[in-house]
C-alpha cells in the first residue's frame, strides 16, 4: 500500500484551499463591489467587504436598471434569458432525440448521409460564420424574435451523438419484447426509450442550460429592441457607456445576477453536471 | 455503424423524425457557410448595388494585410497562453484533489463552478478587477512597482483576456484530470512505492505518462475553445484594442464584417477559420479513435 505521509496531504490540502480562493476571489470582489455606493469604489484601494448598499442596489437593478444605459431592467433581461436558455434546451434535447431515434432504430436510404449532415453542424461554431448567418435570419424576417435567438441554435451534433451511443446500449430484447406487444415505433419511443433515457436527458439539460443561458454574439446581434435583450449581452452595454464613468457597483450586481441561475444548478446538481460534461465530450 | 440493432419498418417516419434537425442545419449551418464560401470570391460595394467576381484576391489581400497576419500570431499567443495556463494549474489542483481521502468531494465542488460562468461576465469582472484607476489587482501591481494600464498597454490587455479565459477554463481540465487521475491502477502507483520511488517521483515516471490520453484531448480541446469561444471576452472588454492588441481571428471576422462593412474580406476569414476547425476536429476525432483502441 502507498503510505500516506502526514507531509504530502497537508500540502495537499494547502494547494487545494490555495486554489478555491484564486478561483473564487474574482467573484467575492464582484460581489463585494455590488455592495457598495459609488464613491466607495472611486478611489483605491476599494473595499473587500460588503457595505451597506447591497440591497438597494439590488432593488434598483431588478426594477429600473441602469438609465445610463438604457435603463432596461435587469428583471426583464434576466426574463428573457431563462426563455431563451430554456427553448434552446428544449428545443435541442427535442430534435436530438428524435434524430438519434431514427438512425439508430431505422435503416432507409439516406440514413448515412443524414448522419453525416448532422456531424457537420460540429464544425461550424457560428462565431465563424457570423455575417452570412445573420444574414439568413435577417432575409427570413426573424431578427428581433424569440425564432430568430433560439431556432438557429437548436441544432445539434454533440447531444445527437450522445443519445445514439446511449440507445445502442439498449438491449435488444426490450425492442423485441414492445414489438410482440404490437407497440409501433412512437410508442415505444415514448414508453421505453424517453423513461430510459432520464438520467442521460437530465445531465445534458444542465449542459444546454449553461450554453443557452450564456449565449453572447448571437442575441447581441439578432436583438435591437430592447424588450428581448439577454442579461448576459446586456451587461456588454453597461460596461461600455462611452463618456460617463462606468457605474462599477450596478455593472457587477448585474453580472452576480447574470451568474447565479447557472451557478447555483450547477453547484446543486453537482453530480449530474459532471455526467452531462464528461459524457457529451466522448 | 452496427447492423445487428433490431430495428422498425417504416417508410416516411424516419425523416419525419429527422426533418428538424436537418432543416435547422440547411438553413443556418449549410447555407450561411455555403454563402461565405460563394462571396469570398466577390468585391462588393458597400452599398450591395453591384458584386464583381476577382477570384481569390480577397484571400491574398488578407495575408499581404499587416494587421490580418497580426491577427494571426495574436490567437496563437492567446491560446497557447490559455491552454498552459489553466491545463497546468488544474492538473496541480487534480493531482492535489486526487492525493487526499477526505473533503475531495467539496473541494471539487467550490473549484468546477466557473465553468457555469459567461465568457463575457469573466471578462468584465476581470477588467473590473484590473482597472487602473480602481481595479484592486492593478493597485496591488502598482505597490509591487508594476505600472498596470491594459487601456494603452497591448501587451497588458493580451495577458488580462488570458487570465479571465483560463481563470473559466481551469474547472474544466480539472474534471478531466480527475477523472482521468482516476482510471490510473493503483496497484501500478503502489508497486513503484514499494520499489521506493517517492511521490514526486512516481508522479513523473508513472502518472504523467499514463495521463497522457487525458492531457492530449485536453490540449486540442483547449486550443479550439480558446481559438473559436472567446469571441465574448475579447468583445465585453478591450474590443480589440489598444491598438488591435487583442484582435484575435473571431475577433476580426466579426469587426471586418459588421464595423468595417467589408463583406468579401470578412466571408474569406470565414472560410479559413472554417478550414481550421475542419482541421482541428479532424485531428481530435483520429485521437478519440485512438483511445478506443487503448
Amino acid at each position: 500500500m502507498v503510505t500516506r505521509r502526514l507531509t504530502p496531504t497537508i500540502l495537499a490540502h494547502l494547494v487545494l484551499i490555495m486554489g478555491v480562493v484564486l478561483i473564487a476571489f474574482p467573484v467575492w470582489m464582484a460581489l463585494v463591489a455590488s455592495t457598495h455606493p459609488p464613491e466607495e469604489l472611486s478611489i483605491n484601494p476599494i473595499p473587500m467587504w460588503f457595505g451597506s448598499m447591497g440591497p438597494d442596489n439590488y432593488r434598483q437593478l431588478l426594477k429600473g436598471g441602469i438609465p445610463e444605459a438604457g435603463g432596461v431592467s435587469v428583471g426583464l433581461m434576466m426574463t428573457n434569458s431563462l426563455i431563451m436558455a430554456l427553448l434552446i434546451t428544449i428545443g435541442k434535447l427535442g430534435v436530438s432525440l428524435t434524430a438519434a431515434f431514427a438512425i439508430v432504430y431505422f435503416r432507409f436510404p439516406l440514413r448515412f448521409i443524414s448522419f453525416w449532415l448532422i456531424f457537420i453542424t460540429l464544425m461550424l461554431p457560428v462565431e465563424v460564420r457570423i455575417l452570412p448567418t445573420f444574414d439568413v435570419v435577417a432575409r427570413l424576417g426573424m431578427l428581433n424574435s424569440y425564432t430568430g435567438l433560439c431556432l438557429p441554435l437548436i441544432a445539434s451534433a454533440t447531444a445527437t451523438f450522445l443519445f445514439r451511443q446511449f440507445f445502442m446500449t439498449i438491449p435488444a430484447e426490450l425492442v423485441e419484447a414492445s414489438k410482440m406487444d404490437r407497440a409501433g415505433p412512437l410508442r415505444f419511443f415514448r414508453d421505453i426509450l424517453l423513461p430510459l433515457s432520464r438520467t442521460n436527458i437530465a445531465a445534458l439539460f444542465i449542459i444546454l442550460f449553461i450554453y443557452g443561458w450564456n449565449q453572447y454574439l448571437w442575441p447581441l446581434l439578432i436583438t435591437t429592441d430592447e424588450a428581448f435583450y439577454t442579461i448576459v449581452m446586456g451587461i456588454q452595454r453597461m460596461a461600455n457607456t462611452g463618456e460617463s464613468l462606468p457605474l462599477w457597483h450596478l455593472i457587477m450586481g448585474t453580472a452576480v445576477l447574470a451568474l447565479l441561475p447557472p451557478v447555483l444548478i450547477v453547484l446543486s446538481m453537482q453530480r449530474l453536471f459532471v455526467k452531462g460534461l464528461i459524457e457529451s465530450e466522448k | 455503424m452496427q447492423s445487428s440493432h433490431v430495428i422498425f419498418a417504416n417508410r416516411w417516419l424516419p425523416y419525419a423524425l429527422l426533418a428538424p434537425q436537418l432543416l435547422v442545419t440547411a438553413v443556418f449551418f449549410l447555407w450561411p457557410s455555403y454563402q461565405a464560401f460563394e462571396q469570398s470570391f466577390y468585391l462588393e460595394d458597400a452599398f450591395g448595388f453591384t458584386r464583381d467576381f476577382i477570384g481569390i484576391d480577397n484571400y491574398l489581400e488578407l495575408f499581404r494585410d499587416e494587421g490580418y497576419v497580426r491577427s494571426f500570431r495574436t490567437s496563437l499567443i492567446f491560446s497557447f497562453g490559455v491552454t498552459f495556463i489553466s491545463m497546468s494549474t488544474a492538473l496541480v489542483f487534480a493531482v492535489s484533489a486526487d492525493h487526499i481521502i477526505r473533503g475531495a468531494e467539496a473541494y471539487r465542488a467550490l473549484l468546477v463552478w466557473p465553468y457555469a460562468v459567461a465568457p463575457a461576465l469573466a471578462g468584465v469582472i476581470w477588467y473590473f478587477l484590473m482597472n487602473p484607476s480602481i481595479g484592486i489587482i492593478a493597485y496591488w501591481l502598482g505597490a509591487l512597482g508594476v505600472d498596470w494600464n491594459h487601456y494603452v498597454n497591448g501587451d497588458q490587455a493580451l495577458l488580462m483576456v488570458i487570465i479571465a479565459a483560463s481563470w473559466k477554463q481551469i474547472s474544466y481540465n480539472f474534471l478531466f484530470f480527475i477523472a482521468g487521475l482516476q482510471s490510473i491502477p493503483r496497484s501500478l502507483i503502489e508497486a513503484a512505492a514499494i520499489d521506493g520511488a517517492g511521490p514526486f517521483r512516481r508522479f513523473l515516471t508513472i502518472t504523467f505518462p499514463l495521463l497522457s490520453p487525458t492531457t492530449f484531448f485536453l490540449i486540442v480541446i483547449n486550443l479550439v475553445y480558446s481559438f473559436f469561444d472567446t469571441f465574448a471576452i475579447i468583445h465585453a472588454t478591450t474590443e480589440g484594442g489598444p491598438a488591435d492588441s487583442t484582435s484575435v481571428l473571431v475577433f476580426r471576422v466579426f469587426n471586418t464584417g459588421f464595423i468595417g462593412q467589408d463583406y468579401g474580406s470578412s466571408a474569406a476569414q470565414s472560410v479559413i477559420l472554417m478550414v481550421l476547425v475542419i482541421l482541428m476536429t479532424a485531428i481530435q476525432f483520429r485521437y478519440v479513435e485512438r483511445r478506443v483502441v487503448y
